[in-house]
């Protein structure tokens, strides 16, 4: 999972530099930088700005806010905000299961669930801050989201109920399929 | 010889004025409603005046054509309940003619629904490993150099039935969910330089406004920084809604999911950020219970649309029709088989044959009444044939759900019905 991209920034200033090339035939005696002021097009993002726009969360758990749950605070949220589409437990549906379904990825009716599938416990707060409750994305608090996401990872056996998910504990989970993944190798089919 | 046509210009117009003047100044606009109506059909065209300019076009009322909607893999396809389980619509290809889709029929899939966005009042925002994180308004981007490309674009979760047991199905249920258009817009490249891209970025996170926040990891590629656009044309006008109005990534050759609509930041940083539509989803499940993960490149496809399932076809001449495409680059070669893959015969790429955009190839042929299994494959630019199926889930199993790119078989019944099979 380490190996994406490495060889990349080399490629990229190459790129910016022959832009910068082409560029500069049309504007004689720029320089890229100086290129890119001379469109004078955009306005300066101030960190205010920055800050109220920035809402992802890293896999390393950059962009986590301050707050706190727990599986058991998490009961209450889930029943309340998630039950309805995930089922009670988090494995009845109707829509995604989430709950379960460890050892079935090599069987012919695998079951994808946060504990048999997902890589990362960060995306949690990532997606559930941006997307869930599917009827109202982004109307949970941080300590309802935190709480939530204790709850889900209790039921996936994967932390205990008393487990406090905050900014600095999230990141350091390891999730149960963390490395299930492998870098495009296609073309794989000949 | 003048005359004639003359004395019936006069006479229509006569008969006009009288109208108006019987139903005097209130009812004058009548005339021209009927005008306007009168795209009902007349049995003579060339004896009642036509119908008058209008302010935006529609299609002949006799032409039907729908996109299909849908709700998932195994899911049934239609209208009959369209609730936010209906997620995607498909175009129907069987209908097209030539390459582009047009707009009104370019296939849909969102993930919470198509969001209504004030394009004064949308924004960029690029930031992160940047020198000078910038904010756009739309019309500020329009002011920049545009480019302008005729790509496809395919959901990877097209022709995801592929992966189960064949279905009797048509190829706008199996193949819909891809379409082409003349992409517009500024290139990312632009807007890189004047943000001031830092050495050590190596990727970017591109996020929609729609209400599921959707986010993507895209990598800083060569082919990345060449070729991917912001865009804020479709096919000469604005984006339509269901196609990211008014911003859109446009990644050509890439999976559909990451050429994230209704754009509103774009995020460098020197990792993958790990969404869940990049890990939970859009990844395929291997045998072995690994997964392949960011496999972004559509790879070489292509698909017969004539004569394809469920139509009904008649002994004699047909030109066999279809698409070949592939997110490597052109397609070079086309070949069609009428006998289940036994024999083949290169079919004529129509032009344009344009990079990592849907070709148009055509074959003509006679069908003789007997059953026959129609098939096409195609190679690409970098060599790369298009798998059989067989080969393809030898490879990946079955639990792929993405990418299936497999050669599709159609059967040609006695009767002339036309079925979906794995040959």
């Amino acid at each position: 999972m380490d190996g994406y991209g490495t060889s990349m920034p080399k490629r990229f200033l190459l790129c910016v530099g022959i832009s910068a090339i082409a560029l500069g035939c049309v504007l004689p005696g720029w320089s890229a930088d100086e290129n890119a002021a001379g469109y004078g097009i955009g306005k300066a993002a101030t960190d205010e700005e920055i800050r109220a726009w920035n809402i992802d969360v890293s896999s390393t758990g950059e962009g986590l806010p301050p707050g706190q749950g727990t599986a058991k605070q998490g009961t209450q949220v889930f029943a309340e905000k998630c039950a309805a589409c995930h089922g009670p437990t988090g494995t009845e549906g109707p829509k995604d299961r989430l709950v379960g379904g460890r050892n079935t990825l090599t069987t012919q009716k695998p079951i994808r669930t946060i504990g048999s599938y997902w890589p990362y416990a960060t995306t949690l707060y990532d997606y559930i801050n941006r997307a869930m409750p599917f009827y109202a994305p982004q109307s949970l608090s941080p300590d309802e989201i935190y709480s939530v996401v204790a709850w889900l990872l209790f039921q996936n056996q994967i932390i205990a109920q008393d487990i406090v998910i905050d900014a600095q504990t999230l990141p350091k989970i390891q999730m149960p399929n963390r490395d299930g993944f492998i870098p495009d190798p296609r073309p794989d089919v000949q | 010889m003048h005359d004639a046509p003359n004395e019936i210009d006069r006479r229509r117009f006569l008969k006009r004025s009288a109208s108006v003047i019987a139903f005097g100044a209130t009812t004058f606009a009548l005339p021209v409603a009927k005008a306007q109506e009168s795209s009902t059909p007349s049995d003579d065209p060339m004896r009642v005046p036509g119908s008058l300019p209008r302010p935006y076009g529609e299609r002949s009322p006799f032409e039907k054509q729908q996109r299909l909607g849908g709700a998932g893999p195994g899911a049934p396809h239609g209208w009959g309940t369209n609730t936010p389980n209906n997620f995607n619509s498909g175009t129907p290809i069987q209908d097209l003619h030539g390459i582009v889709t047009p707009s009104a029929l370019h296939f849909e899939r969102h993930h919470n629904g198509v969001p209504a966005i004030d394009p004064d009042h949308h924004r960029l925002l690029i930031h992160g490993l940047v020198n000078r994180p910038l904010i756009f308004t739309v019309k500020e981007l329009q002011r920049l150099p545009s480019v302008s490309r005729i790509a496809f674009l395919e959901c990877s979760g097209n022709t995801w039935d592929g992966w189960r047991d064949a279905q009797d199905v048509t190829v706008q249920d199996l193949y819909g969910l891809m379409s082409t258009s003349e992409w517009t817009g500024v290139k990312l490249s632009t807007l890189l330089e004047t943000v001031g891209v830092r050495r050590e970025a190596t990727w970017m996170l591109a996020e929609g406004s729609d209400a599921a926040g959707l986010d993507r990891s895209v990598p800083l590629t060569e082919d990345v920084l060449n070729e991917a656009m912001i865009c804020y044309g479709q096919n000469g006008e604005a984006l339509r809604p269901e196609q990211g109005y008014p911003l859109r990534l446009f990644l050509p050759g890439f999976e559909g999911n990451i050429n994230v609509k209704w754009l509103r930041r774009l995020k460098l940083g020197s990792a993958p950020f790990m969404t869940r539509w990049e890990t939970a989803k859009y990844t395929e499940l291997l045998p072995d219970g690994k997964a392949y993960q960011f496999t972004l490149v559509m790879e070489a496809k292509s698909v017969i649309t004539y004569p394809s399932g469920q139509q009904q076809i008649q002994p004699g001449v047909h030109e066999i029709s279809g698409l070949a495409w592939s997110g490597r680059g052109r397609v070079t070669k086309v070949e069609v088989s009428v006998d289940g893959g036994r024999t083949w015969q290169g079919a004529r790429l129509q032009e344009p044959v344009l990079p990592k955009c849907h070709t148009r190839f055509g074959l003509p042929w006679r069908w003789n009444g007997q059953e026959a299994i129609l098939q096409s494959r195609c190679v690409d630019e970098t060599g790369y044939s298009q798998p059989t199926r067989q080969d393809l889930v030898k490879v990946r199993g079955t639990n792929s759900v993405y990418h299936y790119n497999a050669i599709q078989s159609w059967r040609i019944e006695p009767n002339g019905r036309i079925r979906n099979i794995y040959a």
